[in-house]
């Protein structure tokens, strides 16, 4: 039983809860920190900085990626930028600002305590980063660069060309191969965790499947370390990674983990429209675009098939400009994204299936020049290319909003641990720091803040406790597990329906998309919690598993993570059901402002929504915690970007 | 659009591999090749066969999984780009596409079109980083950069670690890669410090694995997807003789 949620808030103000625990929390001596064994799962931002760092202490580190090499996780598709208050612009930053604007920004719906340590810690990324040979943009004196991001009134982010996911993970990647090669970290790339070990209520452990074997073992630690990012995939069409799940959370949760949030999914304003049926992934072109391109539609929906260039400046409407002049074309993602879906909504989209806005370069290519907008974006105007065979130095980009980046995920305490002992969550995989809505260029920013400056803090705190206390793989309670991994494993395999995983999981997609997606009602959630038991029933059924389990069969791999989706959608929509207001991302059509703006409940609905799985072999209606959100440094007033 | 496409098939690298004929019918000109394949192979598990294992992640040419040699160019026609950002439209309609591996004697196959490319990693393990203790940095702007290495840098930077350079290369060679990173961080004064052990350490990693050596043939920098300029492969061979020469004679 799992009685009032403690977050673990280090008492005192704001600005000193952060060294008021550090002073005060445990430590582990050096001598000790070789007998402890650290199990991280995921190789990205997070992961990769935490299994680095925490080798570098000294821990023996374990780390696992389902990809073929730690260098491939999906943070490297990361385009922007890191934020970090630095205030190098000497424009009016400081850690509180960005602190701000971060729980501003996710629509008051996060931790206080968790966002004020990110944003202390956001200046001591960028120093580890130059320190590590990350080559940020840097000003023609040496200095580094600094270019402005949505939802902030300051340039703060910092940036690798367009590449800036790539580059800081390539410096994690780095540390982490730094502590390979001295034996504190064994990689096991290519390798899948599919169940977590909860022994005398501590997690001791992990179940994984090798990819290119099939074998499954059994792995212990004294602590485990979830790094799994997000779940945008359950849309089926999301920017993610092809290979992104929700496995492993959602194995953490129907072991005992709380998931919050799950409804706080974000849609990401930039990205190149779907094109057709046969489509896998969306891509997103940067948010940083909309420091130059100037979003629009026609005025009249009449003029939609129209050319752009046939279209002059005042049959043209620059929507987010006229609505939100203030922050303008960099108002907020969830913001920028209704915009888009409501003008669309109104039959004034364009391109193919007139779901679509114009994003043009026009003004500032004759404002600052082509080479200068080329230096700026040239890749993402390469890869814009490559997708949709236009040329957007002439002609302006098409876009529209996709599924990008999931606040929501398991529910963890200030020491970023979830509610099973032993069991961390860092990185886009936690719910913590976002709220119900993530600022641009913030994600890099947690992930590294997680893995490099707080998990080598906090995980000390439940260690120093847990001397001697790791299991071997030989308690019974491993075996158990394991064979349950391999059941279900056995259960898809042998099904040999007719219907493709992929038809399955494109059904889901679409489900969740026009029901629990940029906007959502109770009817509509209503039925999609009627349906999605029932298309799980269908998959356990018809699908069609080919190959077997001893060797490398991407099939199976991909099944037994829509069997996931499958379950874990369900949690999504009764989330959002239960969340009876709009905040941030999930905006419920039934709570809106005069303007159409997200109408939050502050008096009803001020709380982190915790789920507890209630199944014992069949799914039944998950119990809900209320983590009650206290705010003390900030006043909780109406977002506002006008 | 339809193609015919001829697919190296092969369960494990103890069996033998062979083409196997396959069509690809009613294609979307603006369908990726990697779609056109999970079409083949959705229709290839519709009628009970196995479907063709590829390697694939992000779809959007920064993750570097994809790794197909398409009419014998590694990641396919369209430079630069990785494999998954080729379009249908990139082919003439009915055209016959071969589909292989990177055919490198470093990258084990694994299975079909999947191969095991972890001595590339193990290259970086080797001295590919800058010893930077978490906690231990300086002030970011405390270390200048001028402009123009800070964009060398990054422009070696940008490898995505494919594998293709070797891929493509008669000699099997992976000094593209290798040169990438050594240049990334010799061009920054954060890496100066462990500059000659690196080099060092790195190409003598790069020549156990088994890869081969460089006769400046340039197809590596024909086929990368992150436009890594060949001139890093002489930036290597400098830091290589100096590294040589001071481990030799002392500094």
């Amino acid at each position: 039983m799992i009685g009032q949620l403690d977050a673990k808030i280090p008492p005192g103000p704001i600005d000193r809860k952060w060294a008021n625990y550090k002073n005060n929390s445990r430590l582990v001596s050096p001598n000790n920190r070789r007998k402890f064994e650290i199990i991280v799962v995921g190789s990205g931002l997070a992961g990769g900085s935490a299994a680095a760092t925490l080798g570098e202490l000294g821990y023996n580190v374990k780390c696992f990626c389902y990809q073929d090499s730690p260098r491939r996780a999906h943070s490297i598709a990361a385009q922007g930028g890191i934020n970090a208050a630095k205030n190098y612009q000497n424009d009016g930053d400081s850690v509180f600002r960005l602190f701000y604007d971060t729980i501003k920004g996710g629509d008051f719906r996060s931790r206080e305590a968790n966002v004020y340590r990110l944003a202390e810690e956001s200046v001591n990324i960028i120093d580890q980063c130059v320190a590590q040979g990350v080559p940020f943009a840097r000003e023609y004196s040496g200095y580094l660069a600094n270019r402005s991001f949505g939802g902030a009134q300051v340039s703060r982010t910092f940036y690798a060309r367009g590449q800036t996911g790539q580059q800081l993970l390539l410096g994690a990647y780095q540390a982490l191969c730094r502590q390979i090669a001295a034996g504190k970290v064994e990689m096991f790339p290519q390798t899948e965790m599919l169940d977590v070990v909860l022994v005398d209520g501590h997690a001791k452990g992990i179940i994984t499947r090798d990819l290119k074997t099939g074998a499954i073992r059994a792995y212990a630690g004294d602590a485990v370390v979830l790094a799994t990012g997000g779940y945008g995939n359950v849309f089926f069409l999301s920017t993610n990674a092809r290979g992104c799940n929700v496995t492993a959370s959602y194995r953490a949760y129907k072991r005992g983990a709380l998931f919050a949030n799950p409804c706080f999914t974000q849609i990401h304003p930039t990205c190149i429209p779907v094109s057709g049926e046969h489509q896998s992934k969306l891509t997103l072109m940067s948010e940083s675009l909309r420091n130059d391109g100037r979003v629009w539609v026609p005025k009249r929906a009449e003029d939609c098939a129209k050319r752009p260039n046939e279209i002059s400046p005042p049959e043209r409407d620059y929507y987010l400009e006229r609505k939100y002049p203030s922050f303008g074309n960099l108002s907020p993602r969830d913001i920028a994204s209704r915009a888009a879906k409501e003008v669309c909504d109104e039959g004034r989209g364009v391109g193919p299936g007139g779901r679509g806005v114009y994003l043009d370069f026009a003004d500032a290519i004759s404002r600052l020049g082509e080479q200068t907008i080329r230096e700026r974006y040239g890749n993402l105007f390469d890869i814009y290319e490559k997708i949709t065979a236009e040329n957007a130095y002439k002609t302006p980009m098409r876009i529209y909003p996709a599924v990008h980046y999931t606040m929501g995920g398991l529910w963890v305490d200030y020491d970023l641990m979830s509610n099973v002992p032993g069991l961390h969550v860092i990185g886009e995989a936690n719910f913590s720091d976002h709220g119900a809505n993530r600022l641009g260029a913030s994600a890099l920013m947690q992930g590294l803040a997680d893995g490099y400056f707080v998990l080598p803090y906090t995980l000390p705190n439940y260690l120093a406790g847990q001397i001697g206390k790791r299991p071997s793989v030989d308690h019974p309670e491993f075996a158990r597990i394991e064979s349950e991994v391999r059941a279900r494993i056995e259960r898809l395999l042998s099904t040999n329906g007719t219907r493709t995983i992929t038809s399955f999981h494109r059904e889901l997609g679409l489900l969740l998309w026009d029901k629990c997606g940029m906007a959502r009602n109770a009817a509509g959630l209503r039925e999609a919690i009627a349906r999605i038991p029932q298309i799980r029933e269908e998959f356990w059924r018809t699908v069609r598993v080919p190959g077997e389990d001893g060797s490398y069969n991407q099939s199976l791999e991909r099944a037994g993570r829509v069997a996931d989706f499958l379950e874990f959608a369900e949690l999504m929509c009764i989330d959002a059901l239960e969340r009876d207001e709009s905040c941030g991302a999930h905006f419920r059509e039934e709570h809106q402002t005069g303007e159409g703006e997200a109408q939050r409940d502050d008096e009803n609905f001020a709380f982190v929504s915790a789920w507890e799985y209630q199944g014992n072999g069949k799914i039944e209606r998950p119990k809900l915690h209320r983590e009650p959100l206290e705010f003390e440094a900030v006043h909780l007033s109406q977002r506002s970007y006008k | 659009m339809n193609f015919r496409l001829r697919v190296w098939r092969q369960e494990n690298r103890e069996t033998e591999g062979r083409l196997v004929e396959y069509e690809a019918r009613d294609i979307s000109p603006d369908t990726s090749f990697l779609e056109m394949l999970d079409i083949v192979n959705d229709e290839l598990t519709e009628r009970g066969e196995l479907p063709i294992a590829f390697d694939s992640d992000c779809r959007e040419g920064i993750c570097g999984t994809c790794s197909l040699t398409i009419n014998g160019e590694a990641h396919g026609p369209r430079h630069p780009g990785a494999a998954c950002q080729v379009y249908m439209r990139d082919f003439r309609d009915g055209e016959t596409i071969t589909i292989e591996p990177f055919r490198v004697g470093s990258f084990p196959l694994v299975r079909d079109l999947v191969v095991d490319r972890s001595a590339l990693d193990r290259i970086v393990q080797a001295g590919g980083f800058i010893s930077a203790r978490a906690g231990s940095a300086p002030e970011a702007n405390s270390i200048l950069v001028p402009k123009h290495n800070a964009d060398r840098a990054m422009e070696a930077a940008a490898c995505i670690g494919c594998g293709a350079c070797a891929a493509a290369c008669p000699n099997a060679s992976a000094m593209l890669f290798t040169s990438a990173k050594i240049s990334h961080l010799a061009f920054l004064p954060q890496g100066d410090p462990e500059r000659t052990t690196r080099v060092l350490r790195m190409v003598r990693r790069m020549d156990a694995e088994g890869f081969g050596n460089c006769t400046n043939i340039y197809e590596c920098e024909a086929v990368c997807p992150a436009e890594i300029s060949a001139s890093l492969i002489a930036k290597l061979n400098r830091e290589y003789a100096r590294a040589s020469w001071r481990e030799r004679f002392g500094e």
